[in-house]
């Protein structure tokens, strides 16, 4: 640490007013800030002095996210050595996946955090933290074949159309990582669905009666996913890096909740919302994808992964109290509506969430006249 | 009262304006429909341009000249009648030589007639200004149409579909081979408008005259 300290303070003085590189101190500042708790203090108004500012939320984020990430890195490794029919263990698994992993996960930091220090120095503000967890996330939402340069393409169009355009973190009205996966669930379809994208199978060689289809697609399609709840709650079955494994998340989201960054009120009715829909088509049934139980859907696809990381973005979530929980019992709505009535959309928690995050502001209006209303009554 | 040329300096600042400082689409932001609509690609876009550049250039001389004879009560009524003759002759022309084209451009021609830029230029110029002005002036300003039409045509044709005018350039230049694939969503109507916010960016980037101060 001392090592860093003494490189940081002898290149300082360039970074300063009427250095040489006086334009490059956005980036400067993010690496001393980064590495060392700044010195500086405010100079007016009041202020509160708290130990959890922007970075030490994200690095929470990014901690709760470490189980979900690592179980995904095993399944990866897992499901590609079964579907080749190769026998495996626990850390052959985990070294595939994690050497799968690796690339996507330092293309979406050096990329984002790229563009991220461009608009900084080109605007003068300070590089803000919130493409700390972006960059984890999105990795994690992709299927593992995803082409690097793709990754590439959507982090730059989400950052800069997600998030720079409105004015950087915290002023962006939709969440980066969705953004992204967004845009390349419709700019290449072909990598970003079907049966083929989500179990690296090396050349293609498989076992007999492999099939490479998420169990969202199987049920979809056919009424069945293939799998039992358990197989499904543990996570060991096709899907994105980060979202298959409830458990995993559940471990990140006790975390989140513990630590109090991540709002209790959207998680739960997010979830109530997914479990009231399903409940819902079970009582309809019109077809076997609407008569299976409703616990199902909020373990399978991106429902859980979504419910306590994306919907809880704490930028694009509602910011009442009573709005975190009409928008998030709509998103859960949404997302088991999406996937039982459009067939060309197996997965609904992206498109609910994004569609969400619009709305929220709006709900938030709502909340607080409501809220002014009932306080005048008793004035008056 | 002076005459000045029709060529003058004055006189070319109607042709110019639209192009940059007051363009149609991206500064007063009106036609944003057809702009989406069809930039898919480039020859419909073109065809597209000059589609209205001949409806507004002659639409306003046409309203030029009868400016004095038109009782300003149902001044928008003429001006709705002469664009609609102007737009079915397009039409018809445009079916008559290009009828794959025109059958791509649709019901867009026809959508012409309610094009802003047009009644707006009527409206704001044609009315009060001779029919040469008036005939510069819808020149600049289907210029400035055009152009914007052809910037984001030539984006999301090149992005995705990966041709120009229908000749397959990225293929000839090999980049399949590396594992390039045409971007999908270029192609859908929600990409046309974040390159025309994107083309807009930029303008303002380089245009400090229209940056508004705070």
């Amino acid at each position: 640490m001392k090592l860093f300290k003494n490189i940081l303070e002898s290149v300082k003085p360039h970074f300063m007013e009427g250095g040489k590189l006086e334009k490059m101190h956005p980036a400067y500042d993010a690496f001393e800030t980064f590495l060392f708790v700044p010195d500086h203090t405010t100079k007016a108004g009041s202020h509160i002095r708290d130990a959890i500012d922007l970075k030490r939320t994200m690095i929470t984020v990014v901690l709760a996210l470490m189980p979900a990430l690592f179980f995904g890195m095993w399944n990866v490794g897992q499901l590609h050595f079964t579907a080749i029919g190769e026998e495996f263990t626990l850390m052959s698994a985990f070294i595939f996946g994690a050497l799968k992993m690796l690339p996507l996960i330092i293309v979406s930091y050096a990329v984002g955090l790229g563009v991220e220090f461009a608009f900084a120095i080109s605007r003068g503000h300070s590089v803000n933290e919130g493409y700390l967890v972006t960059g984890m996330l999105i990795p994690m939402i992709m299927p593992i074949d995803v082409p690097l340069w793709m990754l590439a393409v959507s982090v730059i169009f989400a950052v800069i159309i997600g998030k720079e355009v409105f004015g950087g973190t915290g002023m962006n009205i939709m969440n980066p990582a969705l953004t992204a996966r967004a845009f390349l669930f419709f700019a290449y379809p072909s990598f970003m669905s079907g049966d083929k994208v989500w179990i690296n199978t090396a050349d293609g060689v498989t076992v007999d009666g492999f099939s490479g289809a998420t169990p969202l697609a199987d049920l979809a399609s056919s009424g069945d996913s293939g799998y039992s709840m358990m197989e499904m709650f543990i996570g060991m079955i096709p899907g994105s890096v980060g979202e298959t494994s409830a458990l995993a998340i559940l471990i990140g989201a006790v975390i989140l909740l513990v630590t109090g960054i991540a709002s209790w009120r959207t998680m739960l009715s997010v979830f109530a919302g997914g479990y009231v829909m399903g409940l819902l088509f079970n009582l309809w049934g019109a077809n076997p994808f609407m008569e299976i139980d409703p616990l199902a859907h909020l373990l399978l696809g991106g429902f859980a992964f979504g419910a306590v990381f994306m919907a809880t973005d704490p930028v694009t979530a509602s910011q009442t109290n009573r709005g975190k929980i009409i928008v998030g019992f709509l998103i859960g709505i949404l997302a088991v509506l999406i996937r039982v009535f459009n067939p060309a959309y197996p997965e609904g928690m992206m498109m609910a969430i994004l569609f969400m995050n619009v709305f929220a502001p709006l709900v938030d209006h709502y909340v607080i006249g409501a809220n002014i209303k009932r306080r005048l009554k008793r004035v008056n | 009262m002076s005459k000045d040329s029709l060529f003058s300096k004055k006189n070319m600042k109607l042709l110019s304006d639209p192009l940059n400082d007051n363009n149609p689409i991206t500064v007063q932001v009106l036609g944003i429909c057809s702009a989406l609509a069809i930039t898919v690609q480039l020859k419909p876009a073109i065809v597209m341009a000059i589609s209205v550049m001949v409806v507004l250039s002659v639409a306003n001389v046409l309203i030029s000249l009868l400016r004095n004879l038109i009782p300003s009560r149902i001044r928008i009524i003429v001006q709705l009648v002469v664009i609609a003759a102007l737009v079915i002759l397009v039409d018809q022309v445009l079916k008559a030589f290009v009828y794959d084209v025109s059958k791509e451009l649709s019901v867009f021609v026809g959508l012409i007639i309610t094009n802003c830029i047009i009644m707006g230029r009527l409206e704001a110029f044609a009315l009060g200004n001779t029919p040469g002005k008036a005939f510069l002036d819808g020149l600049g300003n289907s210029f400035g149409y055009g152009i914007i039409l052809i910037i984001v045509a030539f984006f999301r044709e090149l992005l995705g579909s990966g041709t120009l005018f229908g000749f397959p350039v990225l293929e000839s230049l090999g980049v399949y081979e590396l594992g390039y694939e045409n971007n999908g969503m270029m192609i859908l109507p929600p990409m046309a408008l974040i390159t025309l916010g994107v083309v807009i960016w930029i303008q303002r980037i380089k245009n400090s005259k229209l940056v508004e101060s705070k």
